[in-house]
């Protein structure tokens, strides 16, 4: 069964005050996520990545569609109860101690009065802010606030799992602790949802990926099928002061260091590259195929203009 | 009732201590400190009467400030601060948010005129030097005032759940004040002729009757507040307060929160 069913979820929102005019935030969206994946939901800021998340959360409503998770309407208290959400850059009762706050979001939640302590200790040790328990949250900083959020995520055992940006205001320490807490979930058959610009992070966990663009889904698919659409390169270096005459149709990116010359060709061209410098005797240092990224998929499927803001890896 | 709007409720309640609403009974008691002891040296023969008629203005000044300056923030602050994201992703209906903070303010308001009353009956042995049985009536003006504040801040709930803190504010505080005016906006109407009648009659009908709940004059002057009249007040006050939620919860159910 999917774990997440979006059937044609779509979002406008009507701007201006005179003279009011639809703006569409998510074109109608169809996408379906199994049981005990993690999928990364990927798109520069401002493609539709939050706005999905706050129709599955029915925080906003949709301007038509649906979806249903673990087989439920996306208003179904039960269902409310068996998912967990990180909102983007989350704030929270700063008046409260992070020890308070997880006992409030355990109560709303509905765990069993005798089971909330114990469940607060343990997802506190969890993020590790048992030290800091009886702190206001007024005195945390960004990072902590990322872990008290993550925290109250996973505090009542959801099923599902949705993060908006759950790296965000993260040290790399902190990145890292948060990609292998993801990959426990899935160890323990969770499913997780996240959404992030940050592509490394995608490419290093997901099982699948979907990119959306403009509130417009572009591609889905696991990380491997979407990389392998993409031509392959070489790098080939070799010891000399020039290009061969044969070489230089077959490549346009050459760099010179010293005696060396590195020059990135098709996979193509690989062989012909390979002759055409034996013919001339010079000797290869070495032939590195360069690994296709996500990151050079998503760019394909951007426009430049509209990726050099949002897109990191 | 349901426990999810119980620790709604309760953590407004908490938000509003933690937040020093009560340092607002510091400047109570100074003000009624100050009145009993000038009132014994300047208002010979009419100690009772103003001290009653301070104490319980002020009580009812304080709360209803306290009712608007929190209630305005009950629901924009939260969809502001995007506090509310984790609590409408759990099983919580956005009904239950609104009546539990509606809960929770008001359980505030209620500890806190507690705490006023004390100081007002504090005041008044210190100037009288012993209660006397209309005293009991006093009682009966702060219940009404309590049912003031129930309304007031059902009404700034309503503004928070569509508009921003600011403007809530001016709206509230403009009801407020049209409504201690209710009854002579009804006198008008009774008075007026043709359309502007029906419309002033509309108006009258509309705006919350403060007027109706103020008894602070007749419990000064120790005039008895008969019990058909307590009921009436109290019937009224409970529906208008019951419909204002109503209404802050229909627009809440529909508000997406961007």
């Amino acid at each position: 069964m999917s774990a997440i069913e979006i059937l044609g979820l779509a979002k406008n929102y009507t701007v201006g005050f005179w003279r009011k005019r639809q703006k569409c935030a998510l074109r109608p969206l169809h996408l379906s996520v199994e049981e005990g994946e993690i999928f990364g939901f990927l798109g520069p800021n401002g493609a539709g990545k939050t706005t999905t998340l706050k129709l599955l959360m029915g925080l906003v409503f949709p301007s038509e569609g649906s979806a249903r998770i673990l087989g439920m309407e996306i208003n179904d208290p039960r269902m409310k109860a068996q998912i967990g959400f990180l909102p983007e850059q989350p704030y929270f009762y700063d008046y409260l101690t992070a020890n308070e706050l997880l006992e409030y979001y355990a109560q709303l939640s509905g765990v069993d009065a005798r089971e909330r302590g114990r469940k607060v200790s343990e997802v506190l040790a969890r993020v590790g802010l048992e030290d800091v328990r009886r702190t206001q949250l007024r005195k945390f900083s960004k990072g902590m606030l990322q872990r008290v959020g993550i925290a109250q995520a996973i505090l009542h055992d959801p099923k599902v799992l949705f993060f908006d940006e759950p790296m965000s205001g993260l040290d790399p320490i902190g990145r890292r602790e948060v990609r292998d807490l993801m990959e426990e979930l899935k160890r323990q058959g969770k499913t997780v949802f996240f959404s992030t610009h940050i592509l490394s992070d995608a490419e290093s966990l997901c099982d699948r990926v979907a990119i959306i663009h403009l509130g417009e889904l572009r591609g889905v698919g696991a990380v491997a099928d979407l990389t392998s659409s993409v031509e392959g390169k070489v790098e080939i270096i070799w010891h000399a002061s020039s290009v061969p005459a044969s070489l230089k149709a077959l490549t346009s990116d050459c760099r010179f260091t010293a005696d060396t010359v590195r020059a990135v060709v098709r996979e193509a061209n690989q062989d012909a590259a390979i002759d055409a410098l034996r013919r001339e005797g010079i000797r290869i240092v070495s032939i590195t195929p360069l690994r296709t990224s996500l990151e050079e998929y998503f760019v394909r499927k951007l426009k430049p203009s509209q990726t050099a803001a949002g897109v990191r890896s | 009732m349901n426990s999810r709007i119980v620790y709604i409720a309760s953590n407004t309640f908490r938000e509003a201590i933690r937040d020093h609403v009560l340092y607002n009974l510091i400047a109570f008691a100074l003000l009624m400190s100050g009145a009993a002891i000038l009132v014994g040296q300047i208002s010979l023969g009419i100690e009772r009467l103003v001290v009653v008629n301070l104490g319980l203005a002020a009580v009812s000044l304080f709360g209803v400030v306290i009712a608007i300056f929190i209630g305005i923030g009950l629901v924009s602050k939260e969809i502001e601060k995007r506090t509310l994201y984790t609590v409408l992703s759990r099983p919580v209906e956005r009904w239950q948010f609104i009546v539990g903070k509606f809960l929770g303010l008001a359980g505030t308001l209620v500890v806190n005129t507690a705490f006023m009353a004390v100081g007002v009956f504090a005041a008044l042995l210190y100037v009288t030097r012993a209660f006397e049985r209309t005293d009991v009536w006093i009682l009966v003006a702060l219940y009404l005032i309590i049912l003031q504040f129930l309304m007031i801040t059902a009404i700034a709930l309503l503004f928070s759940s569509f508009s921003t803190p600011l403007l809530s504010a001016v709206f509230a505080f403009s009801l407020f004040v049209v409504g201690s005016f209710a009854e002579d906006l009804r006198g008008f109407a009774a008075m007026a002729r043709g359309i502007s009648r029906w419309l002033a009659i509309g108006v009258a009908y509309l705006v919350p009757n403060f007027s109706s709940l103020n008894v602070i004059t007749s419990v000064a002057h120790q005039q008895p507040v008969t019990g058909q009249f307590i009921l009436s007040d109290s019937l009224y006050a409970l529906v208008y307060t019951a419909m204002t939620l109503c209404g802050a919860v229909l627009i809440f159910e529909h508000r997406n929160l961007k």
